[in-house]
């Protein structure tokens, strides 16, 4: 049975008519046209998918969007675009953090809830905020780079 | 002499050409994968062509735009694909100068080009590639005489230009998935449980229930898919239907061939090659057997095809490694003339090799042929991928060496024990639309299945031999980046370092002196120098220092690695080191990217992973069940390139694996003062090794 959904996606209130059973990942790619986050295991185990729900990194291939109404969905589009880059997307970009960049979206939210509740993370403290994202390619020494270089520059442009 | 895939694809225009004012148009058959590939065969082209990166249109991989080059694989594109491009750059340069020589009236060697302009003495000649380029013929087959740049007049190759496929992947989009398709149809694939397999019950009514939404299901032969506007009917559908579906003849799967040394069971082809076996000698003699078992591809995304069939044409969207290749497996599951298959590439989750991406474009191209005019999107599940996508071999491998009075190894024998490395041009479709035809037989001929790569350490030894046998395995296997290279070197290099000991000699001056090789010996001394070698502890001590070395496929990239670690009750990574000599480098960056991710990777099979063989064929559906290595338990990694840029470029996308494997198991070997000889190294495997000891 269709309901009307009212949440907030990258900072615009929007109502969504919509199975309330369905996953928010499926609501943010197939209707919204927001392809950043990724499927990856439909089991919440693997990070590809995830997405700020409040601010907290968290997946969206299973949460049910029925569960979501009220809540701020923040996913890599309502970071930054290419023309006004996040401070973290300029740090990947110019640390070549990423092969086939499949994970980047998933740890790109993951990295910006860190640093949102931690401004000046150690290096192993960022590799345990990310440690639930997985990375088959092989980038994460230049990912946690990239994460320290936004997070300095953040600190140093407050 | 004309390079390979030049004189296979020999019109110049094809690689090179002027398409409007200002850009040049390139192109050729690799692509990309996150590998950096576009970007560093782009610097070569702009190099030779004298002209700004950002003049370049790199035409995206599709039959009939781009040269055929075969398949993506084996670290060859810079040294095959990168020599084509050169070849056909430097003819193109050579023919627009001599059309500018002939309108000036001036000898070539007085003209030069910058960013396309072409100056005399230094001084404009108002030419440039766009003027001159309805004089010149490109629709031609290339000579061979143009002579490229030498390294001392690069101004592009070697440089570290960022990689044209990132910015896509950082702002959400760039992959297959995200290609916008209007209308449509979502496709699940329910996986026949072996090739015997016939539908033996079908709950039809069970699974429309389940899928809360229209679906409209297919079938044919043992091909099953559930098709859906709403995504979610199909998945749920796909879901239902493994508990509403039943079948006759599924394959029955042994949980103990998950081991390597049961390789030594199945039947084999074997070969033999080298020295002949030595007379009977009083010289000390070693022996040691390793394996690692059978690895999955675990890219982060199942596997994923798009396919549409309209008025007689088909069109298939794929992330498999060549547009060309797949094309025929597609006319043969359809029966549509590869004139009439349209391939065009799109970047797909992690490629290491043949992974399920092959698999999923047929689905969709088998499923657009039953449903014509329909856009078919078939997305595999995790679990299918895990289960169903071809997985890199088990290998198990017997080293028997002899020493001389002075330590040194003198002869050496390999037996190798391995599954094929190599099995495409078959599809899952196939059997499932044909049930019971058999795929065609593992490819098993000795030679042709990747397994005897690097089978013989990288040393100076005065007798070697091998024996190869080519098992037909328990699962479908194929390509998974190294092929049987990696492994191989895993068992030299631990097998050295053995020696070493029993020679009583310093691994790292053990090797240094069976080496007559200066670009060898230049990465072993300089990564000795990297991780503090001479300060290297006891063994036993529960830390551990290890390094190996190999000369990537006996000719190409010579690479070192050392390893620190800590051995508790289980492995714990501290640091590692690479130093690596690849020739002429064309991006420095995206060199050390592939370097760093392969070193991560081989410590991730290292230490982690092992695909576990039940059920109807693969166990370890889950990433619980295939854990790799995370964040917090990757070390930090440096990586040096020693320039070589007066030597021929040598690939580097493969070749980290296998000295990271071996600095891995000397490590573990020196932190516990005991040898483990079978990969991969979890808490298990060292408790059982430690208490049986």
């Amino acid at each position: 049975m269709v309901s009307e959904i009212a949440l907030t996606v990258n900072g615009v209130a929007r109502t969504i008519a919509v199975e309330p059973r369905e996953s928010l990942l499926e609501v943010l790619r197939n209707r919204l046209g927001l392809t950043s986050p990724r499927f990856g295991c439909g089991a919440e185990q693997c990070g590809s998918c995830s997405v700020l729900i409040n601010g907290e990194d968290k997946p969206s291939c299973a949460i049910e969007i029925g569960a979501l109404a009220g809540k701020a969905i923040v996913t890599v589009e309502g970071l930054g675009t290419p023309e006004n880059p996040h401070a973290l997307q300029t740090a990947f970009l110019e640390k070549q953090a990423g092969q086939c960049g499949y994970c980047l979206s998933g740890i790109l939210i993951g990295a910006k809830a860190l640093l949102d509740r931690n401004p000046a993370p150690s290096r192993a403290e960022i590799a345990e905020a990310l440690s639930w994202h997985l990375c088959r390619c092989g980038a994460h020494s230049r990912i946690l780079d990239a994460v320290a270089l936004a997070a300095q520059r953040m600190r140093d442009a407050r | 002499m004309i390079p390979q895939t030049l004189q296979a694809n020999p019109v110049l225009a094809r690689w090179v050409s002027f398409p409007a004012p200002g850009k040049v148009r390139i192109a050729f058959g690799k692509v990309e994968y996150g590998q950096g590939v576009m970007t560093a065969l782009a610097q070569i082209a702009a190099e030779e062509l004298d002209v700004a990166m950002a003049r370049l249109i790199v035409v995206g991989a599709a039959t009939g735009a781009v040269p055929d080059e075969g398949m993506t694989v084996g670290s060859m594109s810079i040294e095959s694909s990168g020599a084509s491009l050169r070849a056909a750059a430097a003819e193109v340069r050579a023919l627009f100068i001599a059309e500018a020589a002939s309108q000036l009236a001036c000898g070539a060697d007085e003209i030069d080009i910058s960013d396309g302009a072409f100056q005399r003495g230094g001084n404009p000649t108002g030419l440039d590639y766009w003027r001159l380029a309805s004089h010149v013929d490109l629709q031609r087959a290339p000579e061979g005489k143009a002579r490229w740049k030498t390294s001392d007049r690069h101004r592009i190759v070697g440089t570290s230009v960022p990689r044209y496929d990132l910015p896509a992947k950082i702002f959400g989009g760039g992959f297959i998935q995200d290609i916008p398709l209007k209308d449509v149809t979502h496709a699940r694939v329910l996986r026949q449980p072996g090739y015997k397999a016939s539908v033996a019950a079908f709950d039809e009514a069970a699974i429309r229930k389940a899928a809360c939404g229209d679906i409209d299901i297919l079938r044919d032969g043992a091909f099953v898919a559930f098709l859906a506007k709403d995504e979610r009917a199909a998945t749920l559908a796909v879901n239902a239907a493994e508990q509403h579906v039943t079948w006759n003849g599924s394959r029955e799967s042994k949980p103990e061939l998950s081991e390597p040394m049961a390789l030594k069971t199945l039947p084999a082809t074997p070969w033999q090659g080298g020295a002949p076996a030595p007379e009977p000698s009083n010289r000390r003699r070693h022996k040691a057997s390793y394996g690692r078992p059978f690895i999955a591809h675990a890219s982060m995304g199942p596997a994923h095809g798009v396919a549409r069939f309209t008025d007689g044409k088909l069109t298939v969207w794929t992330h498999a490694q060549g547009v060309y290749p797949i094309r025929g497996v597609l006319a043969r599951i359809t029966g549509v003339a590869p004139d009439n298959i349209q391939v065009e590439h799109a970047q797909g989750p992690g490629c290491y090799g043949h992974n399920g991406a092959d698999d999923a474009a047929c689905d969709a191209a088998a499923i657009a042929m039953r449903r014509p005019g329909q856009t078919i999107r078939v997305q595999w599940r995790r679990a299918d991928e895990f289960a169903f996508a071809p997985v890199g071999t088990a290998m198990h491998i017997e080293l028997a060496g002899e020493i001389d009075a002075s330590g040194r190894l003198v002869d050496f024998s390999s037996e190798i024990w391995s599954g094929p490395h190599i099995g495409r041009g078959y599809a899952l479709a196939e059997s499932a639309l044909n049930p019971g035809t058999p795929p065609p037989p593992p490819m098993t001929m000795p030679g042709f299945s990747g397994g005897r790569l690097n089978a013989t350490p990288s040393y100076d030894i005065a007798a070697t031999r091998m024996t190869e046998n080519v098992v037909t395995p328990p699962v479908r296997t194929s390509s998974l980046r190294g092929l049987g290279g990696p492994v191989n070197t895993y068992a030299c290099e631990c097998f050295i370092d053995e020696l070493a000991q029993i020679a009583g000699a310093d691994p790292l001056a053990y090797r240094l002196a069976m080496t007559s090789d200066p670009r060898a010996s230049m990465v072993l001394n300089r990564v000795g120098e990297l991780c503090g070698w001479h300060r290297r502890g006891p063994s036993g001590s529960g830390e551990g220092l290890g390094l190996a070395y190999v000369r990537h496929r006996d000719r190409g990239a010579y690479i070192a690695v050392a390893v620190a670690l800590a051995v508790d009750r289980e492995v714990r990574l501290q640091q590692m080191w690479c130093v690596t000599d690849c020739g002429l480098v064309i991006n420095p960056d995206g060199a050390r990217n592939q370097i760093e991710g392969g070193m991560i990777m081989a410590a991730s099979w290292a230490l982690k992973e092992q695909v576990k063989l039940g059920g109807t064929g693969i166990a370890s559906t889950h990433w619980d069940d295939y854990p790799i290595l995370r964040f917090n338990e990757v070390p930090p990694v440096e990586v040096e390139l020693i320039a070589q840029s007066t030597k021929a470029p040598l690939g580097t996308g493969e070749i980290s694996l296998g000295p990271t494997l071996g600095a891995i198991g000397n490590a573990v070997a020196h932190a516990l003062g005991l040898r483990i000889r079978e990969l991969p190294y979890t808490r298990e495997r060292i408790a059982r090794q430690l208490l049986s000891s």
